[in-house]
C-alpha cells in the first residue's frame, strides 16, 4: 500500500498550529513513518505539488490566497481546516469589524492605498471553498490532531464532540468561573480541549467555536443567575465567534 | 566565477512567515539584491480598538504562534503601564520562568529543527533521523522538557491562559515546581550534548562579518542578563539607556523606496536585534554554562557575524536554563502563596517591552476610562532586523557570489535564517509584487 502523501498549507495566521504538529516531538516521527509529508514549508525545504491530503492553516484575507486555496483544494483528496483561523476566521475576523480601508489607514497611515496591501474580509477557509475536516481549536490541541490523521489513516471519521466546554470542565471538577464573576463561554462552546482554559482559571473564549446546537436556553439562565446581561456574553464571544454571529 | 546569477526564492522554507529574496547578477555587476516580505498583512494594531484591556494579551498572542508568551507579556505589561498596576514579586519571578520557557522552546527549534539541516547540508530534520538518531532524540527531547514546562507556568505551549494584568490565574505547586527543577538540572547535559553536536558542524557556518549597532534590553540594577526588565540599550548609545515609553525614537520606523516593509533605524542605516544583540550588549552577566558555551565556539563580545546568532541561541539556552534552576530555588525558600488579582481599569497610555527570543519587542496601548483599547502600536522584532538584513544581503552577495547561484542561494538562505525571523508577526509588514 502507498503512503498517502500530505502537504501542509499555511495562509493568514501565527503558524501556532503548525508549532504543535512540531510539539507532537517523539510522536510526530511515527507520523511521518505512516504517512509520506511531501511539502511543509515551515520546516521542510522539500516541495512538491501532487498529494493526497491537504492540511490548511490560517484564513483567507487577500483574493491571491483565494486563488492559490482553489488550487490546493483541485490537486487534494481530502482537505482538513487547521485551527481556529482556518475553521472560524480567528482573530482575524476581528478586522470585519471595521471599514476596511479605516483599518489600513489606521497601521499603515499615509501608505495605506499602496495596492500590495489590498486586504479582503477574513474569511474561514469553508467560506471559500470545501473543507473534510475540522480540527479546532486556538491552537490547535496536539493529541486531537494526532486522533484526526490516525483516524483518516484507518478510513474511518473523526470524531469531534458535540457537547459544550462544560461537560469537560465540570468532569475535572473544577469550579465554575462565574462564581468568580469571570464570564467564560463554556456553556455553548465546543469541547475537545479538555477545559484547558477555565482549568487554570481563565475564561473559554470560544477559540472551538460553538456546538452544533448551543442551549441557549441554559446559557440565559446562566446569564440570569449571575446577573450578567446577555450584552456582557456577546462582547466575549467576538474574539473568536465574529463568523456566527451572536446567537444569544 | 559565474558571471550571471539569478535567484528568487519565492517564500524561504525553514522560518515562521513568508520572505523572498531576489538577486540578480548580470555579468559579474549586481542589478538586483532584495530581501522582500509577502506576508499577508492583518491590521492587529487596528483589531484591538474597541476590546476590553483583559481582553488585549489575548487577542496579541496571536501576532506569533512561537513567540506567544512573549507577546501576552509584552501586552500585559503595557497594560500595567497605563493602569498603574503593580505586580506582586512572585507573580514577577513566576512570569519570568515562563519566559524563559519558551526561550528555550524557541533556541531549540530554531537551532535543532530549522538551522541544524543546513549546518548538516540536509533539506530538513526529517532525513537527519536515520543520518543522527541520538542528536535529533536529544533535541527532540530538550524541546519537550521546554512544552511542558511551559504548560505548567503558562497554562499551555502556545497562546498563554494564566497570564492577566495584575498577576497569575494559576500558580504551579511547590511539588511541580520541585519536579521542574529535577527535570532542568537533568537537561543540562541535554543541552551540552546539543552544543557538541553543533560544535562539530559549526565550521559550516559563513564566515562573514559586518559591522551594525545591536539593540537590546539592559538591567543595571542589579545587572542582568535580562529578557524581562530594564531599559533599551545599544552598542552604539555608551552607557546611555532610553526608556520603554521611548521605544518609538529608538526604532524610527520608516518606509524604504526599495523595500515595501517598515524598517527601522537608530543610530546608523541599520541595527540587529536577537541573541546576538543581547550577548554583544550583556555577555559578561551570563549564567557560568552560557559562557562556556559561548567560549567553547569563541563567541565574543563585539561579535560582528549574524551566523553567530545561533550560537549566541545556544549560550542563551544554556543560561535560562541554569537562572531558572536558581529561581525556583529562590521561590521554593520564600514559599508559594495564593494571590488575589484585583484590578480596577483605568484611562491611560502604557508601553511594555520585553525580549522575544528573537529580539527585542514593542507593545503600546491606550484605554478610555472603561478599560477599553482606543489604540495599539506593536514593534516587533523581525521589523527591526528587515533593514539589517538588506545590509547584510549588499555586503555578502559580492563576498560569496563565487560560490555560484546553488550556494550563493544556500548562504542567503542561511544569513535569513540565522536571523530567527518570525515573519507572521504582521504589524507592520506590507505585502510586496513577486518579482
Amino acid at each position: 500500500m502507498t503512503k498517502p502523501r500530505v502537504a501542509i498549507f499555511d495562509f493568514a495566521c501565527c503558524e501556532g498550529c503548525q508549532l504543535q504538529i512540531v510539539n507532537m516531538e517523539e510522536e510526530i516521527l511515527d507520523l511521518i513513518g505512516a504517512v509520506d509529508v511531501v511539502e511543509w514549508r515551515e520546516a521542510m525545504s522539500e516541495q512538491n505539488r501532487e498529494y493526497d491530503i491537504a492540511i490548511i492553516e490560517g484564513s483567507i484575507t487577500r483574493p491571491e490566497d483565494a486563488k492559490r486555496l482553489e488550487i490546493i483544494r483541485s490537486r487534494c483528496k481530502i482537505l482538513i481546516a487547521l485551527g481556529a483561523c482556518a475553521t472560524l476566521g480567528g482573530v482575524n475576523k476581528l478586522k470585519n469589524n471595521f471599514d476596511l480601508n479605516e483599518v489600513k489607514r489606521c497601521v499603515y497611515g499615509k501608505d495605506a492605498d499602496m495596492p500590495h496591501l489590498e486586504t479582503m474580509p477574513t474569511k474561514a477557509v469553508h467560506e471559500v471553498v470545501d473543507v473534510d475536516f475540522k480540527i479546532h481549536g486556538c491552537p490547535i490541541d496536539r493529541k486531537e490532531f494526532g486522533m484526526v490523521i490516525r483516524a483518516l489513516l484507518l478510513g474511518k471519521k473523526p470524531m469531534v464532540p458535540d457537547y459544550p466546554v462544560c461537560v469537560e470542565c465540570k468532569a475535572k471538577e473544577n469550579v465554575c468561573l462565574y462564581e468568580y464573576d469571570k464570564i467564560c463561554l463554556g456553556p455553548i462552546i465546543r469541547a475537545g480541549c479538555g477545559a484547558r482554559c477555565p482549568s487554570n482559571g481563565f475564561r473559554c473564549f470560544g477559540c472551538r467555536g460553538y456546538v452544533d446546537h448551543p442551549n441557549v436556553d441554559a446559557a440565559r439562565e446562566v446569564m440570569d443567575k449571575y446577573g450578567l446581561t446577555v450584552e456582557d456574553l456577546r462582547q466575549k464571544m467576538v474574539l473568536f465567534g465574529c463568523e456566527q454571529g451572536p446567537t444569544v | 566565477m559565474s558571471k550571471n546569477i539569478s535567484i528568487n526564492v519565492h517564500h524561504v522554507t525553514r522560518v515562521e512567515g513568508h520572505g523572498n529574496i531576489v538577486v540578480n547578477v548580470k555579468e559579474g555587476k549586481i542589478e538586483k539584491c532584495e530581501w522582500q516580505v509577502p506576508e499577508a498583512p492583518r491590521f492587529f494594531e487596528a483589531m484591538v480598538r474597541g476590546r476590553r484591556y483583559d481582553d488585549i494579551q489575548t487577542i496579541v498572542s496571536r501576532i506569533c504562534g512561537i513567540c506567544s508568551i512573549t507577546h501576552s507579556l509584552a501586552a500585559t505589561k503595557a497594560v500595567e503601564d497605563a493602569m498603574g498596576i503593580k505586580v506582586s514579586e512572585q507573580a514577577d519571578k513566576l512570569r519570568i520562568l515562563m519566559h524563559y520557557s519558551e526561550q528555550l522552546q524557541s533556541h531549540t527549534l530554531h537551532v535543532g529543527y530549522l538551522v541544524a539541516p543546513d549546518l548538516f547540508n540536509a533539506p530538513s530534520v526529517v532525513p537527519l533521523v536515520p543520518k543522527a538518531p541520538d542528536a535529533v532524540k536529544t533535541i527532540i527531547r530538550v524541546h519537550r522538557i521546554a512544552n511542558t514546562w511551559s504548560d505548567l507556568l503558562a497554562g499551555r505551549t502556545t497562546h498563554p491562559v494564566t497570564l492577566i494584568p495584575g498577576g497569575l490565574t494559576k500558580i504551579p505547586t511547590e511539588q511541580e515546581l520541585r519536579e521542574l527543577k529535577k527535570t532542568l538540572e537533568a537537561t543540562v547535559k541535554d543541552l551540552v550534548a546539543i552544543c557538541e553536536v553543533v560544535h562539530s558542524v559549526a565550521g559550516n557556518l559563513p564566515k562573514f562579518e559586518r559591522e551594525t549597532e545591536y539593540v537590546s534590553l539592559k538591567m543595571t540594577n542589579p545587572p542582568t542578563y535580562t529578557f524581562y526588565h530594564g531599559d533599551i540599550t545599544s552598542t552604539d548609545n555608551g552607557d546611555g539607556l532610553a526608556p520603554i515609553r521611548d521605544w518609538q525614537k529608538v526604532a524610527n520606523e520608516y518606509m524604504s523606496a526599495q523595500s515595501t516593509a517598515k524598517w527601522c533605524k537608530w543610530h546608523r542605516d541599520s541595527y540587529m536585534v536577537g541573541a546576538l544583540a543581547r550577548f554583544n550588549n550583556n555577555a559578561e552577566l551570563l549564567s557560568p554554562l552560557g559562557k562556556k558555551v559561548a567560549e567553547m565556539f569563541g563567541l565574543k563580545k563585539g561579535n560582528t557575524n549574524p551566523f553567530m546568532n545561533n550560537i549566541a541561541q545556544l549560550a542563551e539556552a544554556a543560561h535560562v536554563v541554569e537562572t531558572s534552576i536558581r529561581m525556583i530555588d529562590e521561590l521554593l525558600t520564600k514559599g508559594l502563596t495564593q494571590e488575589k488579582v484585583k484590578v480596577s481599569p483605568r484611562a491611560g497610555c502604557g508601553s511594555g517591552c520585553v525580549e522575544a527570543p528573537r529580539g527585542i519587542l514593542f507593545h503600546t496601548y491606550e484605554f478610555d476610562k472603561s478599560g477599553n483599547c482606543v489604540y495599539g502600536n506593536m514593534c516587533i522584532p523581525t521589523n527591526q532586523n528587515h533593514a539589517n538584513i538588506q545590509k547584510d544581503f549588499e555586503k555578502l552577495v559580492p563576498q560569496f557570489m563565487h560560490l555560484g547561484q546553488e550556494g550563493l542561494r544556500q548562504t542567503m538562505e542561511m544569513l535569513v535564517r540565522a536571523y530567527d525571523p518570525c515573519i507572521s508577526c504582521s504589524t507592520h509588514f506590507l505585502n510586496v509584487e513577486f518579482v
